[in-house]
């Protein structure tokens, strides 16, 4: 126990010494939160609408300057013909091409259905169907202003009226901050309890520790230690900056939230570790790293649900740690999920860091 | 004087057909010598000779191929942490931590060799005395010269007063002044009972030696004492032993 402490003592210090280790810790998450929760938003701020009016006349007129008044919308100068519009997409000058046909407002008065023609470049799959939910639900509400019956917008002829639960307006940024919460404790822990192990190897100083008669858990539980402590206080420090700028506030229980990322955070230490102890360098542990934190955030439903994922991707969900933690991370703090909501997440996350514990501990050997 | 040594029952290190083989290449081919208590065993050759790999096994850090090794009493295959108890180590590759200073260094090495309190700090005082590095215990490692790191390294590595101690080309690098420091706090060392294993290849170091083991080409071709071994090959200088012995190495870098 004596010689655990001693080896505590030694990496605050060597932590706290090390100059750019204080940025890092402080920095980073408050740069990691502003720019990615403000850059990694799913919303359209800037669509580009060409409007071609063939009608011209005044409910047509009212229905344009609905895009006008819409702070989403640019109405870009549109020549009077489909396909010149449709070259505008071609360009990139145009996002989208409104068609208004020939007797739009005569057809409105009638009270008979009228169709107008949306023409979304789908480049960018999400974007598209954002374009055109938008656009659609514009058409839609302006229509019923007419008094008159449903617009048909090509082929969106279904009414459709969405609430969403647990983030009512849709702000992305809320879905997206406990998720880069994540990713942050992720780095802290995985990374620097990599690098510093490497980084003892590299300076010769890891044999020194290994002519000693200290126990293999204990050189463990010290390197290992350091970083869970800061990883958790990093998480603390992140939500208070997300309190702050982002005003989101934690629905579920605070003890809850930490308790699994502590268990997390065993899972993400220990792979640290597994990786170090497969590398005999810097640049080696870095990119080893590097390659699967890319994997596991890629896989782990920060951007793309993983429900719309194929079945293989769900099966390797299973052992990604990264997975639980960013369901569970927006069940407690969105949804104000309770322990036994994300008790199977629990069970699975602790198999997960008992495992990864065990092959840890039994990958560093002090004998090569 | 290897029978003698052997019959008094007084050996710190007992070594007999100890092997190292990586994959087809035999770095150590059974070796075989004993050290007595309060000796300084020289273990010299020339590169790639396999003095490196044989210290490493008698440290416990790599694990031999076959053979017997006793260190302090205890067996190397089966006891390698009771032997971690009772060696100190100091490698070329230097191993103070540099972003510490010297009193924490001696502090977490002095604590995971299980001193602690009053203990340790009487400890570290009389160490940082011996090497009248007093008013220096709060300066970083990084900033004393290299005479002094390797001074410091090699005390710290005693600060548990070990039966044995391993030098691993402990004076590489250094000018021929602060290498005879060191060479009179290893010969005090000795002088108190601890016995000292040292690898090196500067010949005149060889001198200080109680007994020298030449190896070449992961081979013992010579196990004596300086003075013998001189007379043994007509030698004036170790030097020149060394030089007639490893010339027919074939194994070099």
């Amino acid at each position: 126990m004596r010689t655990i402490l001693f080896l505590l003592q030694k990496e605050f210090i060597q932590i706290f010494r090390n100059k750019s280790m204080l940025p890092i810790i402080f920095l980073l998450p408050i740069i990691q939160l502003l720019i990615l929760a403000n850059a990694a938003t799913q919303e359209m701020k800037n669509i580009n609408l060409a409007v071609v009016d063939f009608d011209n006349s005044t409910y047509s007129q009212r229905l344009i300057n609905a895009f006008y008044h819409s702070s989403f919308y640019t109405i870009i100068p549109t020549p009077q013909s489909e396909n010149k519009a449709i070259d505008l997409v071609h360009n990139g000058d145009a996002d989208a091409v409104l068609v208004i046909n020939h007797g739009f407002e005569k057809n409105l008065v009638k009270g008979e259905k009228v169709s107008v023609q949306l023409l979304v470049n789908s480049i960018n799959g999400t974007a598209a169907s954002l374009i055109n939910g938008y656009t659609s639900s514009i058409i839609q509400s302006n229509a019923q202003l007419f008094g008159a019956g449903n617009v048909e917008i090509g082929m969106l002829p279904v009414h459709t009226d969405s609430r969403f639960w647990y983030n009512p307006d849709l702000n992305y940024k809320l879905y997206m901050v406990p998720g880069i919460l994540v990713i942050l404790v992720t780095i802290i822990g995985m990374f620097l309890t990599a690098l510093n192990i490497v980084r003892e190897k590299e300076l010769g100083t890891i044999e020194q520790i290994n002519v000693t008669p200290i126990k293999k858990y204990q050189f463990i539980v010290g390197k290992l230690l350091p970083f869970w402590i800061i990883a958790l206080f990093e998480l603390a420090f992140g939500l208070i900056i997300a309190r702050l700028v982002f005003n989101l506030t934690i629905l579920g229980s605070i003890p809850l939230l930490f308790t699994f990322a502590a268990v997390y955070l065993l899972v993400a230490l220990s792979f640290g570790l597994i990786l170090s102890t497969s590398s005999s360098n810097q640049q080696q542990v870095m990119f080893l790293t590097f390659f699967f934190m890319i994997v596991f955030i890629m896989m782990s439903g920060l951007f793309t649900p993983t429900e719309s994922m194929p079945k293989w991707a769900n099966y390797f969900n299973t052992i990604n740690p990264l997975y639980y933690f960013m369901r569970v991370n927006r069940m407690i703090i969105l949804k104000g999920s309770g322990f036994r909501d994300i008790f199977p997440e629990f069970i699975s996350m602790s198999v997960l860091a008992i495992v990864t514990m065990f092959f840890a501990v039994n990958r560093y050997k002090k004998t090569v | 004087m290897k029978v003698a040594s052997e019959v008094s029952g007084n050996n710190v290190i007992e070594v007999k057909d100890l092997v190292k083989r990586f994959g087809d290449f035999i770095a150590d081919d059974k070796l075989t010598f004993t050290v007595g208590k309060g000796q300084i065993f020289g273990l010299l050759g020339a590169n790639g000779a396999g003095k490196t790999t044989a210290i490493r096994m008698l440290c416990g850090l790599l694990k031999p191929t076959s053979g017997y090794i006793k260190v302090a009493g205890y067996d190397g295959f089966t006891q390698s942490d009771k032997i971690k108890e009772n060696i100190g180590y100091m490698s070329q590759k230097f191993s103070l931590y540099e972003d510490l200073t010297v009193w924490e260094n001696i502090r977490f090495f002095g604590g995971i060799y299980g001193l602690w309190g009053k203990q340790l700090r009487e400890r570290s005082e009389e160490l940082l005395q011996n090497l009248g590095m007093d008013q220096h215990r709060d300066t970083p490692i990084a900033d004393l010269p290299l005479g002094w790191k390797q001074r410091l390294a090699f005390s710290v590595a005693q600060i548990h007063k070990p039966a044995v101690i391993f030098l691993d080309e402990p004076t590489g690098g250094v000018d021929p002044i602060a290498r005879k420091h060191f060479w009179e706090l290893i010969s005090k060392a000795a002088y108190s009972g601890t016995t000292v294993v040292v690898t090196t290849h500067y010949m005149d170091e060889a001198e200080y030696c109680n007994q020298i083991v030449i190896m070449v080409d992961g081979k013992i071709v010579a196990n004596n004492t300086p003075l013998e071994l001189k007379k043994e090959y007509q030698a004036k200088t170790m030097n020149d032993v060394f030089l007639r012995l490893a010339q027919s190495a074939s194994r070099t870098e």
